[in-house]
């Protein structure tokens, strides 16, 4: 068995600054990730979470490195479904850099340690909803589509 | 018409765009829109399966050819591709690229599949990883804001060019 890893790479028009901004504040989060809304201090050593609408507790964690507007590692366990959370702690690395009049968001979400893949599997299936979702709101002032209230990545 | 089942997919990109789908196939197939986003190049297809497909620089060069192996407006594109317009490159075999549009709520998702028909080497694949994320950012950016994305033009990294001279020496698909 090898660490499951998943790789989404997408070019926004927009700036480091108002994109770090969007992956961090509530506020806007749950405008592109379906309700969900990441809380934490985002400095490195804090706890982070993410939180569905009715309050349940979807993911938590830590954050391991934040170097705004530039590099961002979370330490990320599931917490609501068990066979995810079985599969244990997981890292999500999103580095932002500019490029000609947009900047290249890369997501990097790996197992810390071997594993199924389950959970990545279940994030390989998100992310490109949620950051497809990111891309039109900072482009357009609008999300692309709005899905099923359940399902959260 | 060639085998397309001893092609396997190698790179799959999933993109959402708030489009309709009739939108989305217009852009992957209209030179108008593919110059905004595919790096400056026109598409040229005929419009059927078994159709020539063709990439072309701002200048008229060629850059890739291939053959469509199936057109279904507006659901489902797959062509073969041919870089011809790199050295050399067009003694790499040929590959297969593939593109579904399924709605998706109000919005659409748009799947590049990239398959071959040899075993190719993780630094060889690296041209497509880089380069699809870009165009199809691209891409929705048109379609949902009516304005090209501008982005940087660094070439291939120049692992991929040692990998794809390592193996256009060494030939593996020929064993």
């Amino acid at each position: 068995m090898s660490k499951p890893r998943f790789v989404y790479v997408t070019y926004i028009r927009t700036t480091p600054e108002k994109l770090w901004s969007a992956l961090t504040d509530p506020e806007v989060m749950k405008q592109y990730w379906f309700g969900v809304r990441g809380e934490s201090d985002w400095k490195a050593g804090s706890s982070w979470r993410l939180v569905f609408p009715d309050g349940r507790v979807a993911d938590s964690g830590e954050i391991v490195e934040a170097q705004p507007p530039e590099r961002l590692v979370i330490r990320w366990r599931n917490e609501f479904k068990p066979e995810l959370k079985a599969e244990g702690f997981t890292r999500c690395t999103m580095t932002i850099e500019p490029e000609g009049g947009a900047v290249k968001l890369t997501v990097v979400h790996e197992l810390e340690q071997e594993g199924t893949g389950k959970f990545i599997d279940a994030v390989a299936g998100g992310w490109p909803k949620i950051l497809s979702n990111l891309k039109s709101l900072l482009e357009t002032g609008a999300v692309a589509f709005h899905e099923e209230k359940t399902q959260h990545r | 018409m060639i085998d397309t089942a001893a092609f396997k997919p190698k790179t799959v990109y999933v993109i959402y765009i708030a489009a309709a789908p009739e939108t989305v196939w217009q852009a992957l197939t209209e030179p108008r829109f593919s110059k905004q986003y595919f790096f400056g190049f026109a598409v040229e297809i005929e419009p059927r399966t078994g159709g020539r497909f063709r990439l072309l620089w701002p200048d008229g060069r060629l850059h890739v050819s291939g053959e469509v192996t199936e057109w279904t407006p507006p659901r489902r594109l797959s062509v073969t591709w041919l870089v011809e317009g790199m050295k050399d490159f067009g003694e790499l075999p040929q590959c297969l690229v593939s593109y579904d549009i399924a709605p998706s709520g109000d919005a659409v998702r748009l799947t590049m599949t990239e398959s071959h028909s040899w075993d190719v080497p993780g630094d060889v694949l690296k041209g497509g990883e880089m380069g699809w994320p870009k165009v199809l950012s691209g891409l929705k950016s048109l379609i949902e804001t009516g304005k090209p994305l501008v982005t940087g033009n660094e070439g291939p990294p120049p692992e991929f060019m040692e990998a794809v001279k390592a193996a256009i020496a060494a030939k593996p698909w020929l064993k």
